[in-house]
């Protein structure tokens, strides 16, 4: 194995084990911030040693063991005595007692971590971030620039979300069944939105070689494989893996905005799209449609046009109007816009975009650059060029602003 | 909440304004200014005058000095501001990544000292 390949390869085990063991002290503490603190060192030393050294194989319980001897010195010095640092302790005992014995040794709790993180009582801005940070083990100063605020800001945000996890006693179980789907779509949404702002980080300056769309779907697959039987994570696993696929494609070779049916579809990352294709079959082979494998479904007909088969325009205009069904957005409506133009022609479509009230999509960058699109196509150009420059305004990427100002000029 | 966005711009972008081949920076700017306003934030703003074009005055004792050019000689300087009221620091910096100077430059977002900025208790 190459340097940056064990590298990676050792970070992901040491990130896996962490997120296992924070989720574990966490489920029994309900304290998440003291339960980092019993774990940080040992799990910066493991991202120090093991890209070396190898990775352990117990990687659990190295970090156990490591973590243990820094607790039991700092035990005897300062009389720690706060609840994290005992269950610690004895979890190590617990392991070291199984060691030798086959099979984890430490359960996996990560998905009641999940749910805490993602539970309605957080502020709706701190769950993507509080899951990246927990179940992943990332600092808040590697995320903020991709959620727009500051570092400090943002670790703010993350101790006051622990803190309330702690105060207003939020569960570390399962949602009862009643609650399962609205639960579960906020655990999604979550995973969805910490993909969402690595993937509007393409031109950032995150010169990383794991951006945080990378994290995302990390989190998708723990999700999937810790609930095999839901068909929505499979879906949404789908649909991050489907954008992912194309996001080479994004840019030209001189950095240049190109339009998803602009795409040369040899661009697309094709392992990416057969795993995409995959989860998406195994998905609806659950036969519960919801709103992920609906999106999922319409990126992978966005796709056909490698195999040169083209989903006909129509079938993208029911699948957004069935997204629309089950889970109302701007966002989709605006698609649903475009899809009608498309199988239609603009004038459809753009009644479907004056249906949406002016309020909601007044800073909708999309919008503007859809009608604009449309106003274009129909030969109303001085309104056309109106809704490009508007676009532009709401554009915060150059790429995409130089796109919109060259198809304006043609007009 | 009342926030001044304040475009910070590298001496280059000052340049561009008159060239004639900037015309799709200038739109840019332009298109920006208008989406402020079109989404009834803007509580005023202005472009200014390149930093060269500016003078600096300080009273030290009973002299005053006067200079040519800005206060800070930093390579990023100050090219115009917008003052915006909007519900809270993200929707602010929501509204910095779009000015065109965000990739360039920056944008500080400061809060403006109002009377209700000053009663409200800090979180």
């Amino acid at each position: 194995m190459n340097a940056p390949a064990a590298h990676q390869a050792a970070e992901r085990a040491a990130r896996e084990s962490y997120g296992r063991l924070l989720a574990i002290l966490s489920a029994r503490t309900h304290d998440i911030a003291a339960s980092e603190d019993a774990l940080a060192e040992a799990f910066a030393r493991a991202l120090e040693r093991w890209p070396a050294d190898g990775i352990p194989a117990q990687p659990d319980a190295w970090l156990l063991s490591v973590a243990r001897h820094r607790k039991l010195d700092a035990w005897r010095h300062s009389r720690v005595q706060d609840d994290a640092t005992q269950t610690l302790l004895l979890l190590a005992g617990e392991v070291d007692n199984a060691a030798g014995t086959e099979g984890a040794a430490v359960p996996d709790e990560r998905l009641r971590l999940m749910f805490v993180c993602a539970h309605p009582a957080i502020d709706a801005a701190a769950r993507a971030p509080l899951m990246l940070q927990t179940v992943l083990g990332l600092d808040a100063a590697r995320m903020a620039g991709a959620f727009l605020t500051a570092p400090s800001t943002l670790g703010q945000r993350l101790v006051r979300a622990k803190a309330r996890i702690r105060a207003a006693g939020i569960p570390f179980e399962y949602p009862q069944a009643r609650e399962l789907p609205q639960r579960l779509q906020d655990v999604l949404d979550g995973i969805y939105a910490a993909y969402g702002t690595g993937w509007d980080d393409v031109d950032g300056a995150d010169a990383l070689p794991r951006g945080l769309t990378a994290e995302a779907i990390d989190l998708g697959r723990i999700l999937c494989s810790l609930m095999p039987n839901e068909p929505e994570p499979l879906g949404l696993l789908a649909l991050m893996l489907f954008c992912e696929s194309r996001a080479a494609a994004r840019r030209s070779e001189t950095g240049a905005y190109v339009p998803l049916d602009q795409q040369d579809p040899l661009r697309w990352n094709p392992d990416l799209l057969a795993e995409a294709e995959r989860c998406l079959r195994r998905a609806s082979e659950m036969k519960a449609l919801g709103p992920y494998q609906l999106e999922a479904a319409i990126q992978s007909a966005h796709c056909e046009r490698r195999v040169g088969a083209p989903v006909p325009p129509e079938v993208l205009v029911s699948l957004y109007e069935g997204l629309l069904a089950l889970r109302p957005s701007i966002g989709a409506q605006v698609s649903l816009a475009c899809a009608l133009a498309n199988a239609r022609g603009p004038d459809i479509g753009l009644r479907a975009l004056e249906a949406i009230p002016a309020a909601e999509v007044a800073s909708y960058q999309p919008f503007w650059a859809a009608r604009a699109h449309l106003l274009a196509a129909g030969g109303a150009r001085a309104a056309a060029r109106q809704a490009y420059d508007r676009a532009i305004g709401l554009s915060s990427n150059a790429a995409v602003r130089a796109y919109l100002n060259a198809m304006s000029e043609r007009l | 909440m009342q926030y001044m966005l304040m475009f910070y711009q590298p001496a280059a972008e000052f340049e561009q304004r008159d060239d004639a081949s900037s015309q799709a920076y200038r739109a840019s700017w332009i298109a920006y200014a208008d989406a402020v306003r079109a989404a009834g934030i803007s509580l005023g703003g202005h472009g200014l005058f390149p930093p060269m074009t500016g003078t600096t005055l300080r009273v030290r004792g009973d002299k005053r000095q006067v200079q040519d050019g800005p206060f800070a000689d930093t390579k990023e300087q100050l090219g115009g501001y917008f003052v915006v009221d909007v519900p809270d620091l993200d929707a602010a910096l929501e509204w910095a990544a779009r000015a065109p100077c965000a990739a360039s430059g920056g944008v500080e977002v400061r809060p403006v000292f109002t009377a209700t900025a000053i009663a409200a208790p800090t979180p």
